[in-house]
């Protein structure tokens, strides 16, 4: 068996054959010593093992793998309809209210555009969790499954005001998108056997981050009074004010804390909270940070996000759908 | 915090400064006690042939998980360095001590403190050098200069950790690379929102994605996905910033 000319026999029908392996390339590596130990009869089995895997990947997803990247998606889901519905009140029949964005400055820079941004990632990343998922992805929710005032259904909640009150919709948003930052750190470990995943996985990740740092630049800068760029704001001392868009300590238990539903489990310890501390945590790989490196709690904190587990950001989410749903159980 | 004078990198790192890479590898077992249980990482370094690693000119991150944290340091580092040097430039100097941009710089600055200290300890005895920063074409009197290249730097972090992942060998040090690569995001998107409102994402950073209109949910084109590098091409990048003798070699991650 030439098994170098049967890639390249491949390669003339499907010119991505070598990319098929790429998550198999130490294999090939290897190849060239473990050559010479190999019989003859013992390279069929080899040969064909590898290419079943580079070719019928998508359909044995392993369990726990499935399971990770349809939280994903529910929570793009979640996110999506989010950001969907508020930019388009009129159409599910909500009042449209001037103050929800800024309408200045106008254009590229407007509040609106920004969230229109946000919403079309989201959008994005459903489309690539469903590519990697195929027939394993969760059926396509509908918006009515979701619940924004956090009541579970009937849209009584605390925060029931979100498509109109402009503060309380960052802070529902700020709430989401933290979430979902630590969802993707908590559910990336379980990807580490599929590079191609773990990458987009990845991908998917850090654009949340931007999400979050953005969201949290609009709505402390609000909360201080000051729309748009936050080289417009100034300190005011407050935690809750000041430009931190990143997370300080346990961000004073986040945008709500004192809710029915309350906002403080986002940034919390998840279980087992030795895996998955809370983000105010300052010891990292056995090291203290702040010893370390001289600096204060606030400052070690921020310097690291912390991965939050799938059975506390389902408890988090759950708050957002109606009760008859199955999404986030 | 503790302030660090301009062009710090070397400042307060080292107690026990190793000349070059490749003698650390091949005394990394005299010091296996120092930083963190290293046992399975030290079996990695065992593997690797470092007969190429004596070019004086380029720093050898080396391979597997040692390589990427060696990768991740080095890149830390060269973030650390400047932000250590923004400190010293008139453009930080007349900031207003309320101001939003003071106290975002100096949080910058202890980030990535945190990021590379803790790098180091890590990685103990298999740590690369500290590495000579050249940041000779910057001007850091010029606002528009060291944001432009704050931007430069954190979104190539972005990039480099997302596409560095898949060199790990074992899982054990994704965790840490996932609690980083999301504050460098952070970072990345509060700096480009000050450039340009609403940049925060943008074209050259993700692959954008376009609803089609009327159409079904996920119907448009593009994905929303980060674009991640590759580390030859992060190098490539960030080589410019980096003295003789400390421009980084990638070439083992295969």
């Amino acid at each position: 068996m030439d098994f170098f000319q049967l890639l390249s026999d491949i390669e003339k029908v499907d010119p991505e054959v070598y990319e098929r392996f790429d998550a198999r390339r130490r294999v090939f590596k290897h190849f060239g010593t473990m050559g010479k130990k190999l019989t003859a009869a013992a390279m069929p089995g080899l040969v064909s093992g590898l290419f079943s895997k580079a070719y019928g990947q998508t359909t044995t997803l392993p369990a726990d793998v499935v399971n990770v990247l349809n939280l994903a998606l529910s929570l793009e889901y979640l996110e999506f309809y989010f950001y969907d519905t508020a930019l388009n009140r009129p159409t599910y029949g909500l009042p449209t209210s001037a103050s929800l964005f800024t309408t200045t400055p106008a254009a590229a820079t407007s509040e609106r555009q920004g969230i229109v941004l946000i919403r079309n990632d989201e959008e994005g990343h459903i489309k690539t969790l469903r590519a990697a998922l195929g027939p394993a992805a969760i059926p396509e929710p509908a918006r009515a499954v979701f619940d924004y005032s956090g009541g579970k259904g009937g849209f009584k909640g605390p925060f029931a005001d979100v498509f109109t009150s402009s503060a309380t919709f960052y802070r529902v948003a700020q709430s989401f998108v933290d979430t979902g930052v630590r969802a993707y750190k908590g559910g990336a470990p379980v990807l580490f056997n599929n590079k191609d995943l773990l990458e987009a996985a990845l991908n998917i990740h850090s654009v949340e981050a931007r999400h979050s740092s953005h969201l949290r630049t609009l709505r402390r800068g609000k909360a201080a009074g000051v729309d748009g760029p936050p080289a417009a704001q100034a300190t005011v001392g407050s935690l809750n004010t000041a430009p931190k868009s990143w997370i300080s300590g346990t961000d004073n238990g986040g945008a709500s804390p004192t809710t029915s539903v309350s906002t403080t489990p986002i940034y919390g310890a998840g279980a087992p909270a030795t895996d998955y501390p809370a983000e105010n945590n300052i010891a990292q790989a056995g090291r203290t940070i702040t010893t370390d490196s001289g600096i204060n709690d606030a400052a070690a904190s921020e310097a690291f996000d912390e991965p939050l587990d799938a059975a506390t950001v389902k408890t988090i989410a759950r708050n957002f759908v109606a009760a008859s749903s199955t999404l986030f159980t | 915090m503790s302030q660090q004078p301009p062009s710090a990198l070397n400042s307060d790192h080292t107690t026990t400064p190793l000349p070059t890479h490749s003698i650390q590898r091949r005394n990394f077992l005299r010091y296996s006690g120092a930083g963190l249980a290293l046992t399975g990482l030290l079996l990695t370094g065992c593997d690797d042939d470092d007969e190429s690693s004596n070019n004086s000119a380029f720093v050898d991150v080396g391979s597997g998980d040692l390589g990427v944290l060696n990768y991740a340091y080095a890149l830390e580092q060269l973030e650390y360095a400047f932000y250590s040097q923004v400190q010293g430039g008139a453009y930080y100097k007349g900031l207003a001590p309320t101001s939003a941009e003071k106290q975002i710089l100096d949080d910058l600055l202890v980030h990535e403190k945190a990021h590379v200290d803790l790098f180091r300890n890590a990685l103990g005895s298999n740590a690369i050098k500290d590495l000579e920063p050249d940041f000779s074409t910057i001007n850091f009197d010029d606002r528009a200069i060291v944001l432009g290249t704050a931007k430069t730097f954190e979104d190539t972090g972005v990039a480099a950790y997302n596409g560095a992942a898949r060199y790990l060998e074992t899982p054990t040090y994704l965790p840490l690379a996932g609690k980083i690569v999301s504050v460098e995001a952070r970072h990345a998107a509060l700096i480009r929102d000050i450039i340009t409102f609403n940049a925060f994402v943008a074209a050259d950073v993700v692959d954008l994605y376009t609803p089609l209109t009327g159409g079904a949910i996920g119907a448009g084109a593009g994905s929303g996905l980060e674009k991640s590098m590759r580390p030859a091409l992060v190098v490539n990048a960030v080589n410019q910033y980096l003295k003789e003798g400390s421009k980084l070699n990638v070439s083992k991650f295969v």
